[in-house]
């Protein structure tokens, strides 16, 4: 059945256009501010899920390779340039569209990174380190897997607070809009909020439909055969280790992409965002979607990262994802999405009608 | 001056690789009953710390310390009984996963009843200024209390380990839980009485460095990272090699803020536990041949 794969991708479109046209008619349209981070929180959600659901491997440093993305994309679109514009290089590349000059708050004159190319090295950087951090750190398992990414996720953080660069505790602000065609651009401005929407979503849809088609390739058979039993496939001739690494290079850049453009549309970054606890979320997010489940992720991203934006988890935002995160894993290690608990439920169900039978 | 300032370095390496060390050997007991690396190890150290600050509001200091130890450790029992105890053969992610839950929750607990607020104890004997002069170093009676401490919890553990009948169904059951079993040996118990063993250890370390490296509720992470840093550095369920290797951190550490900014601090060691784990996870004490055997 080909066109089965699909109809979930048809139906998130038909999904994403509905909510916008009920906030719309209910007028609560300030709702889309939230939806728009969440759609690019979902975006690092989905990428995990690709890594610990499919090929069986924890990360928790991903808030890091967000952070990458996001801080690269900051300090170079903030970067100032202009005393230099007279140096050869700087001029060429000014002529190269690759420097952009535009005005700060108080009419300065700024010259720096054109966000485009910022994006694309942004993406590069994730890219490399992930490839140059995953050879070594994917041939570990289990605890030292889980620590060493854990490890890596400090560093970031740590480099990030304590580099002045990177603007310490209070982060980088005044990132520019990142244009996407002339007039429309990713910001946080509320005339465009309906269109930020839309291109957060598209990002969505395209990474899903991405995902969903590699899963169900050749790589998607491997990475599961990988998941299944690591030692078996590799008997079997499948090349773990490139798969593996192949997933967290992917699932990295996914993440820089999303810390990207939640950058610009927030206009800054904190530290926050390279936490533990925000991989340990992004871990919690993917536990409760069902590990092996990209839609059951996407689903519970979207309703977690909507109610903690918005703040309905008031001061026990970080315990209600602790929480979470025992609870799944006690009672339905596959997920709520998961065919375990509604097995459960069935069970329970056949059980009282038995009973009721009996008595 | 110059070997003046070596050794005052040296001194605060010493200090902070106690607490390493015992935060490690805390893993160390976990893994060796039951297989699993627990991730809340540094909130016990933190519970130590807060519950004596808050006991020696209304008791003296040589009730409060054990009372808290004593608390942490019926919290210790607790979690173990709650959320692992009944667990049928978990899986390694599952474990994890649960552990780091739990460690959430310990925190936020934590928040809540202390609040932001960093809490110290007092100084054991003397305050911050009195300090023992040794070769014209100066030495805070309090780095004497935590590396005696130290010393006493490993001398206390290897005694345990190897006399009493407890400590020898304890390691029966590190050995080999099946054949544990069958001997009689309550398998379910042992891991239970790790856990609380684990927690008194680290409640008694956040105790004894309170006054020295103060506490606050998020220390847990950060304690569990370097703790386990020094569990493989000596490799993983040998406690001796983990106090070795704990001073090795901790002196290291100490030393990087030489000629490092102290921010990157916690970067050095976690770079040490990465080059660890990468080019030997049997750790520097370990014997690779009987590692090899292992799954890393």
């Amino acid at each position: 059945m080909r066109t089965s794969r699909f109809t979930p991708i048809l139906s998130l479109t038909g999904t994403v256009a509905a909510i916008q046209l009920l906030t719309l008619v209910s007028g609560k349209d300030f709702y889309l501010t939230q939806l728009t981070m969440t759609a690019y929180y979902s975006l690092v959600a989905v990428g995990l899920c690709l890594l610990m659901g499919f090929a069986g491997q924890i990360s928790l440093g991903h808030a890091g390779f967000f952070a990458i993305g996001g801080y690269a994309s900051a300090v170079l679109t903030t970067l100032n340039l202009s005393t230099y514009k007279d140096v050869p290089l700087i001029s060429l590349l000014t002529r190269l569209q690759v420097l952009i000059s535009r005005q700060d708050l108080y009419g300065a004159q700024i010259l720096s990174v054109h966000p485009w190319v910022a994006c694309v090295v942004a993406a590069f950087l994730a890219l490399v380190i992930s490839y140059a951090i995953g050879i070594p750190v994917l041939k570990l398992k289990g605890h030292y897997l889980a620590m060493a990414t854990l490890g890596f996720g400090t560093i970031i953080f740590s480099v990030v607070l304590g580099t002045q660069r990177f603007g310490a505790a209070d982060g980088i602000s005044s990132v520019p809009p990142f244009p996407l065609v002339p007039g429309i651009s990713v910001s946080g401005g509320s005339s465009l909020r309906v269109l930020n929407y839309y291109f957060a979503w598209l990002l969505v849809i395209v990474a899903m439909l991405l995902l969903v088609n590699l899963i169900n390739s050749r790589v998607g058979r491997a990475l599961r055969a990988i998941h299944g039993a690591e030692d078996a496939s590799n008997a079997m001739g499948v090349d773990t280790s490139r798969y593996k690494l192949y997933t967290f290079v992917l699932s990295a850049v996914l993440a820089a992409i999303a810390g990207v453009f939640l950058t610009h549309f927030n206009g800054g970054i904190g530290p926050s965002e390279a936490s533990i606890m925000k991989s340990v979320r992004y871990v919690a997010i993917v536990a409760v979607g069902g590990m092996r489940s990209l839609w059951g992720t996407l689903i519970m991203s979207v309703i977690l990262n909507f109610f903690s934006l918005r703040g309905y988890f008031g001061t026990f935002d970080d315990a209600v994802f602790g929480g979470i995160l025992i609870l799944i894993m006690l009672f339905a290690p596959d997920g709520i999405m998961g065919s375990d608990l509604l097995a459960l439920v069935r069970k329970f169900v056949r059980r009282t009608k038995a009973m009721r039978i009996q008595s | 001056m110059f070997l003046e300032f070596f050794f005052q370095y040296l001194v605060a390496g010493l200090t902070y690789g106690t607490i390493y060390a015992i935060v490690g050997i805390g893993f160390n007991i976990i893994y060796n009953t039951t297989g699993i690396i627990n991730f809340a190890q540094g909130e016990f150290v933190m519970l130590g710390g807060m519950i004596a600050v808050t006991l020696h509001g209304f008791l003296p200091l040589p009730l409060a310390i054990p009372g808290a130890v004593m608390i942490t450790m019926i919290i210790g029992g607790l979690i173990e009984m709650t959320f692992i105890r009944w667990l049928v053969k978990p899986s390694v992610l599952r474990m994890i996963i649960i552990t780091i839950g739990i460690s959430i929750l310990i925190r936020e607990t934590a928040l809540a009843v202390w609040g932001e607020s960093v809490r110290s104890l007092p100084y054991f004997t003397g305050n911050e200024v009195s300090s023992l002069s040794i070769g014209g170093v100066h030495i805070s009676p309090q780095v004497l209390w935590s590396i005696g401490v130290c010393s006493i919890i490993v001398l206390f553990l290897n005694l345990f380990f190897k006399y009493t009948m407890l400590g020898r169904e304890m390691r029966a059951c590190a050995a080999n839980r099946e054949a544990a079993a069958l001997c009689g040996i309550p398998t379910k118990n042992m891991v239970t009485l790790s856990f609380v063993l684990s927690a008194g250890i680290g409640a008694l370390a956040g105790c004894v460095v309170s006054p020295i490296t103060y506490t606050q509720y998020n220390i847990g992470t950060g304690l569990a990272i370097k703790g386990f840093t020094v569990a493989i550095l000596g490799g993983l369920g040998n406690s001796m090699a983990a106090v070795a290797a704990g001073f090795i951190l901790g002196v290291l550490e100490s030393f990087s803020i030489w000629v490092l900014p102290t921010v990157y601090k916690d970067a050095i060691s976690i770079s040490i536990l990465l080059a660890m784990l990468f080019i030997r996870p049997s750790g520097l004490f370990g014997n690779k041949e009987a590692m090899r055997l292992k799954d890393f």
